[in-house]
């Protein structure tokens, strides 16, 4: 009984971190965006700096009618939202975010989390095909292209701190962690961080959703609930990215001071900061066209990330 | 695995009814893959089967395998597989030409290479079974020392043959070899069709 209590309780709180850290993070993104821009950002909707903007954003989606295209693939038009999703639900369940705070520890960790979120990106192209648009299918051809090219980099950078901590488990990474390792990976980091935005099509790698060109790309034709989680799964992307940022390369719960019990508060201040960096690239930087993302990926991604792979095994070796 | 079965041939544990029903499933997804006239739901009934064939690694304890699975078929073959198609005339609709007149042999074909598998397997791991005690047999520890201990050889033969197979992607999506000095995206004939000025490929 107590097990069972355990397991469920583990997951409502996953849930409730699913559902609550994407809005925080879409918040903050409004707030930052607005600041850096000179204008103040949602006032009114909650009273309080407008702190329910969110909330009011999805009581509007809800209201709205749900359409599906009369020449679309209604079934595949139709799932395609929950297969974005649901894979980052699954990733969130890997995440250790304390020393024993961690939804399910997976043995072969890195690797589980890096292809569920492969998974996720089927979402978008289902929804690309399916929508019968040639704007949809233009942005669903520019997703595939783009995932095809930074699912590398992401993959090396991931596996030189595997080959660093001598395992696949995040919780063993997190384990082997010491402070020195974060100047020794840096360059990974790098990698890392900047292939996961690629693959979230945040900008400045949002050609595939460009909307001022081919008008939000695979999903031009959506509408309410079901756009609404296609913005979800946007953001719950960014926290997951974070998130496995801080896990992979930043060390999770390890930190100058408050060893004991306060690890977790770590892990969410590290990802917050990098939530925060996802922002102000999108305010910085012009979008990228797709001839300069796929040399950025094939001439400087993967060698830098090879280099470091290099790196890694000669500390390796020496040490 | 060890040869010694206490149990009998396919006793029912909850396991083996969960291996059976998923691999059913599997079976049927790849059936309506090769027969939907759809190509894009060929396709994607595709990922249904090759994620079933992930589950079922999982459940013969091969967690490692099953995320490897997940990663390169569901991950990356597919997502292949649907930008080709993107780049095809695929309808949203049946296409009328989705049948090829090779289709009985090649059912001919995939029988005997089922068959032939099947009858190698069974005979080969008939009454083997997994030791649940020591170290999980699929678990990344004990599949890393078994590759890099006992099948080196094989390893380095298949990465040889890989890095053939990638040597000839490169030469083949070549177009002119007097004009590729800037072709900046080796392997990858995705990155080389967005390049393509005239869209044409």
């Amino acid at each position: 009984m107590n097990d069972v209590l355990d397991v469920a309780l583990r997951l409502l709180a996953v849930f409730a971190a699913f559902l609550v850290l994407p809005l925080v993070v879409g918040q903050t993104e409004h707030k930052v965006m607005a600041h850096m821009q000179g204008r103040l950002g949602p006032m009114y909707a909650g009273g309080f700096h407008g702190w329910a903007q969110l909330v009011a954003d999805g009581v509007k989606f809800a209201q709205k009618e749900d359409v599906v295209p009369a020449e679309a693939d209604r079934r595949v038009f139709r799932l395609a939202p929950a297969v974005a999703l649901l894979p980052y639900l699954l990733v969130l369940l890997a995440i250790p975010v304390g020393p024993d705070t961690v939804g399910q520890v997976v043995d072969a960790g890195v690797f589980f989390v890096l292809a569920v979120m492969g998974v996720g990106v089927l979402g978008s192209l289902m929804a690309g095909w399916a929508s019968a648009n040639k704007f949809s299918l233009l942005g669903g051809l520019r997703t595939a292209a783009q995932l095809l090219s930074y699912e590398l980099p992401m993959l090396l950078a991931a596996a030189s701190v595997a080959m660093a901590a001598g395992t696949v488990s995040l919780t063993g990474i997190l384990d082997a962690f010491e402070w020195w390792w974060l100047p020794w990976q840096i360059v990974g980091a790098v990698v890392f961080f900047v292939a996961g935005l690629a693959e979230l099509q945040r900008p400045p790698f949002d050609m595939p959703v460009a909307d001022s060109e081919i008008i939000f790309g695979a999903y031009t034709e959506y509408t309410g609930m079901r756009f609404a989680l296609f913005l979800l799964a946007e953001y719950a992307g960014i926290v997951v990215l974070c998130g496995l940022t801080t896990v992979l390369f930043l060390g999770g719960w390890h930190g100058p001071l408050g060893a004991d019990g306060l690890g977790w508060l770590w892990t969410l201040l590290k990802t917050a900061v990098l939530a925060f960096v996802v922002i102000w690239l999108r305010v910085s930087y012009p979008r990228m066209r797709e001839d300069q993302l796929q040399r950025l990926a094939w001439t400087v991604l993967v060698p830098l990330a090879l280099a470091q792979i290099a790196l890694t095994g000669v500390v390796k070796v020496v040490l | 695995m060890t040869p010694a079965a206490p149990q009998g041939f396919l006793s029912p544990t909850g396991v083996e009814v969960a291996f059976v029903l998923v691999g059913l499933a599997t079976l049927g997804a790849a059936l309506v893959s090769v027969t939907t006239r759809r190509l894009v739901h060929a396709a994607l009934w595709l990922v249904v089967a090759l994620g079933g064939v992930a589950v079922e690694y999982l459940l013969l304890t091969a967690e490692f395998i099953a995320w490897v699975q997940v990663l390169i078929y569901v991950g990356s073959v597919v997502v292949l597989l649907l930008f080709g198609l993107m780049l095809t005339k695929a309808p949203i609709g049946p296409s009328p030409d989705a049948d090829s007149g090779n289709r009985w042999i090649a059912l001919g074909v995939a029988g005997l290479a089922a068959a032939t598998l099947g009858w190698v397997v069974l005979d080969a791991f008939r009454t083997a079974w997994i030791d649940l005690d020591g170290p999980v047999q699929g678990s990344t520890r004990v599949t890393g020392d078994m590759l890099f201990r006992h099948w080196v050889l094989p390893f380095e033969a298949l990465s040889v043959l890989l890095l053939a197979a990638l040597v000839g992607a490169i030469v083949l999506s070549r177009k002119d070899p007097r004009a590729t000095g800037d072709t900046a995206a080796p392997g990858s004939r995705g990155a080389d069709g967005t390049e393509d000025p005239e869209g044409t490929r």
